[in-house]
């Protein structure tokens, strides 16, 4: 488990143009830090890099546990979910398969699967194909993996943009609940996040 | 190794629903069978000459068809992110997604390969050899398409680009299988280009699952 995410002196640059630069961050075990800045400012790309898919131009991004450091490496495959825009659900397949796949595949099990579909309140569309979900259901689904496996750090990018006031009370008591249990989050936000989380401008 | 279990059956379910599996691959042949004398004329003699040839075409086309896009649609939908994340490095998920490919195209145009050969009228004592050629062949095909597949990722025309970085790994398998094929029916010496053929194979699936994903890697970047 996850305890402190050091984000020192980060810089990132895509193609020639650089996003930003110096960006010091540290969160530790029940924090929350909402990533804010105009479209384009690098949100996206600083969740990326923490999750190891992008390098970054200058800095470090490193991990602590219990008992001391984390490789990135093992970080990334067991310690924490990606959540972007594209959730990569297949949309040809069924919601519980794609749940159960990613909850298996995260580290999760069917047990689980099944709770965190109860969870979002998903349990009558499991048979459904992902084609014919909405907008906010198929959110919700990728949403679902979160809770489907264990992994103490959530990077998440525009998580509620398609969901209705109901979901999004819904999953700010999720969040809470990660949090609590010593969890962290990452979310990059236009809207104001549902729980206490600290403000971070991005690309000023 | 249980998460490896878990992508494979996913990958195999997925590579069967995009239009693999037998049906596919018995159509795919049927193309072939009904057209070639059309093309090439109807005389017996001539047909059964170029068969098995023809049943290698076949199988390298139907490989270059379906693999293009292997990657791609995981690289588009976001997929790829989450298997980056995953219990198992890239590498695997790389032979996961060959492997599955193979099992839903590969090998059933493999088995359907001796049909389609025997009604182009090819020799029956030659069908095992055939058999055995395009399954190692299939597998070869599948892994090194899988290859340019994972090179051409987020390029444009990657279709294209696809086509001409695995067009010269295609032909020694090609040269080998229809070597083997060719000595065997004229009662020559065959084991040789069997040999190579497979040697090549082994080659492939152990090498370029490494390229495939440090390709991925950096198409992630």
């Amino acid at each position: 488990m996850l305890r402190v995410v050091l984000i020192q002196d980060l810089a990132i640059t895509r193609g020639e143009r650089r996003l930003f630069s110096h960006l010091d961050l540290t969160l530790r075990a029940g924090e929350a830090a909402a990533l804010v800045g105009r479209n384009g400012a690098g949100k996206t790309s600083l969740l990326r890099a923490v999750a190891g898919l992008l390098r970054p131009a200058e800095g470090t991004v490193s991990f602590e546990g219990e008992t001391g450091p984390i490789e990135a490496e093992t970080a990334r495959a067991e310690h924490l979910h990606l959540l972007g825009h594209q959730d990569g659900l297949k949309s040809s397949r069924t919601a519980w398969e794609e749940l159960r796949f990613q909850a298996l595949w995260t580290g999760g099990s069917e047990a689980s699967a099944q709770a965190a579909a109860k969870r979002f309140d998903l349990t009558r569309l499991l048979d459904l194909e992902v084609r014919r979900l909405s907008a906010g259901q198929r959110r919700r689904l990728a949403l679902a993996r979160l809770a489907a496996s264990p992994r103490s750090l959530w990077l998440l990018d525009e998580p509620m943009a398609p969901l209705d006031a109901g979901q999004r009370a819904a999953f700010g008591a999720v969040m809470a609940e990660h949090l609590a249990a010593g969890g962290m989050i990452l979310a990059s936000v236009h809207d104001p996040l549902p729980i206490p989380a600290r403000s971070v401008e991005v690309g000023a | 190794m249980k998460a490896f279990g878990v992508l494979l059956r996913r990958e195999l379910a997925l590579a069967w629903g995009r239009g693999g599996g037998p049906l596919l691959a018995l159509t795919f042949y049927a193309c072939v069978v009904v057209l070639l004398p059309m093309a090439s004329g109807r005389a017996p003699e001539r047909l059964a000459a170029i068969a098995p040839g023809i049943a290698w075409l076949a199988l390298a086309l139907a490989a270059l068809l379906s693999l293009e896009r292997l990657f791609e649609r995981d690289y588009e939908d976001g997929t790829l992110d989450l298997l980056a994340l995953g219990p198992a490095p890239l590498e695997a998920v790389a032979v996961a997604k060959c492997l599955a490919q193979w099992l839903a195209t590969g090998a059933p145009l493999a088995l359907a390969a001796p049909v389609a050969a025997l009604m182009l009228g090819a020799d029956l004592k030659v069908m095992p050899l055939l058999v055995l050629c395009a399954l190692a062949g299939g597998l070869a095909f599948a892994f090194l398409g899988g290859l340019g597949a994972a090179l051409a990722l987020g390029g444009k025309r990657g279709g294209l680009l696809v086509a001409v970085i695995v067009l010269p790994l295609f032909a020694p398998p090609v040269i080998f299988g229809a070597g083997a094929l060719d000595g065997f029916s004229a009662g020559l010496p065959w084991t040789g280009g069997l040999m190579l053929l497979l040697a090549y194979c082994a080659g492939a699936v152990a090498l370029s699952p490494l390229a495939m994903g440090a390709a991925c890697r950096n198409a992630l970047d």
